[in-house]
């Protein structure tokens, strides 16, 4: 299998002076295409932390960052916003979706602040990943009226939008029931099957990491198992 | 961009009471800009129409010649002859140019005058006047003379004189009547009470008499010519341009009624400067109220702003989205706020109709457009630093929010 992305010797400090504290020490970590991956480890571990600098959304304080042969570490912001719209998908512990729209128009945001515009194009996909998501009959509710486990399942479907070559999800079932989780687990296993899409999902709930292939354990800022 | 545009379009429309009531604040400010653009300019109009609406707005008088002074040949000046306060010149070939003159854009109407002073007479009262001889048909070219009769008839024919209802008052005349007029010239004509008018300036009421051109002449000695052009426009404020162009194209000495209203355009800038405040602080109300809601705004909509940012908007693209929104409350607020003035100046009379005693408001100088212009415009100013702020939001704290 071809490597995905690779971190090395991440660090990441937050504060300065005697308030520092150093929630990444030197991690290092590959993912390969196609894996699926759980992250676990204790709250404090740094899980959250990885997953925002693998996300780009911060930059470590020091250690090389490399995705689809981009260093993302030199990259500028512009760079970085519009590689994250291409190739990295999020799902978030609280869904996190825009609560004036509708679920379709949730979905297709990534394509559409990358085109400008809605295309038919971008609907069409979007009409179809709700479909997946077994929410074709969802496809115009507003998203403030669908329940947790719908906005889960239209947040994959927005994650999953531009064809990511990575999704980051943090606890995404964290804050569904079982039937929930395991509903938003299955969908994620079978695209992940389907489309070759990496996951790295991190996770407190081992029943969820052990639906995924490998199970990287975070403690201490560094990768202990 | 069009998506930005729809963003900015479901944030305005998504909380409709929020969105009224800021969209009102906007539309009150944009009425007082309205209102008080109405309100000035009506009242500029209006003593504009008061001081000015019945004078001559280009006077073309011939040019007196210097009098001639004797000097010795050894430079000594032997006499000095005083110019006689009476203007003789005369514009000899003042037919010549009338066709010229009304031929020029946005002239209302011309007249050729012979002027003078004199007296007038009835058995022992005497009265001293002056003397406006006008070709009958013009009598009412630059004077509303028709307007004013409030007896007989403006029309002067060669024996008739129309004078003020103060002078008839104090002479005890009656239509019909007859009376010496002696001119400055020492030419004495006998003459018929063909009509009073009444117009309300003392001046003009008790020391103003007409006659026909043909009895000016022979009162005054001017065979031929006139001794002042009068012209009256469609458009006062271009006195001074017109001015200039009847300049260039006769020559003759063409000067516009500014040029002796300094005092009066004075008090009209200041009239006018008092507007331009009052309106600017009307905008810096809405700039300062589009800012603060649109601040409120982006900070309660900051986890929105870090979900887009992370799903890959760029800040310019959020920019866009706030500046937007602020553009929409401003043209929303605008144009209610014009239309809602539009709507309260209707049931003022036309600048055409003032009246003493009610506020002259004129509905054609509401400054619509501009009002709803520098809206917009103010609103996208006011958007820009809460745009900004949105922009720098970061990603990763707003979503933990």
């Amino acid at each position: 299998m071809s490597v995905l992305l690779e971190v090395q010797d991440l660090f990441k400090t937050f504060g300065t002076g005697e308030a520092a504290t150093r929630v990444l020490r030197g991690l290092s970590l590959t993912l390969d295409v196609g894996e699926m991956a759980a992250l676990l480890g204790p709250s404090g571990s740094g899980k959250s932390t990885l997953l925002t600098i693998l996300g780009t959304l911060m930059k470590p304080t020091s250690g090389s960052h490399n995705m689809l042969g981009h260093d993302l570490i030199a990259a500028e912001d512009r760079e970085l916003t519009e590689f994250r719209n291409r190739h990295i998908g999020f799902v978030f512990q609280f869904h996190n979706l825009l609560p004036d729209f509708t679920a379709l128009e949730n979905v297709i945001f990534p394509t559409a602040v990358r085109e400008g515009r809605e295309t038919a194009s971008a609907r069409a996909r979007g009409r179809d990943l709700l479909v997946r998501m077994g929410l074709g009959d969802r496809v115009e509710f507003p998203s403030t009226k669908l329940s947790g486990g719908q906005k889960q399942r239209v947040a994959v479907a927005r994650a999953l939008m531009n064809s990511p070559e990575l999704v980051l999800a943090d606890e995404p079932t964290g804050n569904l029931d079982r039937v929930s989780a395991m509903q938003v687990m299955d969908l994620i296993a079978q695209i992940n099957r389907d489309e070759g899409t990496t996951f790295l999902i991190s996770t407190h709930d081992e029943k969820i990491a052990s639906l995924c292939r490998r199970q990287i354990v975070v403690g201490d800022g560094l990768v202990t198992g | 961009m069009l998506y930005a545009l729809k963003i900015a379009t479901r944030y305005v429309t998504a909380n409709k009471v929020q969105t009224a009531l800021l969209v009102s604040g906007v539309a009150v400010g944009v009425f007082i800009f309205i209102f008080m653009s109405a309100l000035i300019g009506g009242l500029a109009e209006f003593i504009l129409s008061r001081t000015v609406g019945d004078i001559s707005h280009i006077t073309i008088e011939a040019e007196e010649t210097d009098p001639a002074v004797l000097i010795s040949p050894s430079g000594h000046v032997l006499s000095v002859v005083e110019r006689g306060r009476t203007r003789t010149a005369t514009l000899a070939e003042a037919a010549t140019w009338l066709p010229l003159i009304e031929a020029v854009g946005g002239v209302k109407a011309v007249s050729p005058q012979i002027n003078g002073s004199g007296f007038l007479a009835r058995g022992a009262q005497i009265a001293q006047v002056s003397v406006t001889g006008v070709e009958p048909g013009r009598e009412s070219a630059i004077l509303n003379l028709d307007g004013y009769m409030i007896e007989g008839s403006a029309r002067l024919g060669s024996d008739l004189i129309i004078l003020g209802s103060k002078l008839a008052d104090e002479l005890s005349l009656k239509l019909g009547q007859t009376l010496r007029l002696e001119s400055s010239k020492g030419v004495t004509a006998v003459l018929t009470l063909g009509g009073i008018y009444h117009t309300g300036n003392g001046g003009m009421d008790g020391g103003r008499v007409f006659v026909s051109l043909t009895s000016a002449r022979t009162l005054f000695g001017v065979p031929q010519g006139v001794t002042r052009i009068e012209i009256k426009l469609f458009d006062l404020n271009a006195a001074d341009a017109t001015a200039l162009r009847i300049r260039a194209l006769t020559g003759l000495d063409a000067e516009s009624w500014t040029a002796d209203a300094a005092q009066l355009m004075e008090a009209l800038n200041a009239q006018a400067q008092t507007g331009y405040f009052l309106k600017t602080f009307a905008l810096i109300t809405i700039v300062i109220g589009v800012a603060s809601a649109l601040l409120l705004s982006t900070y309660r909509r900051r986890p929105e702003i870090g979900i887009m940012r992370a799903m890959g908007a760029g800040r310019g693209f959020v920019i866009f989205v706030f500046v937007t929104q602020g553009a929409l409350i401003g043209l929303m607020g605008g144009v209610s706020g014009a239309a809602l003035g539009y709507l309260a100046l209707l049931p003022f009379p036309s600048r055409d109709a003032f009246k003493v005693g009610t506020l002259p408001m004129d509905i054609t100088q509401g400054s619509y457009g501009l009002a709803i212009t520098l809206t917009v415009i103010g609103a996208i100013l006011a958007s820009i630093l809460p745009a900004r702020a949105a922009a720098r939001v970061d990603p990763v704290t707003a979503i933990g929010q």
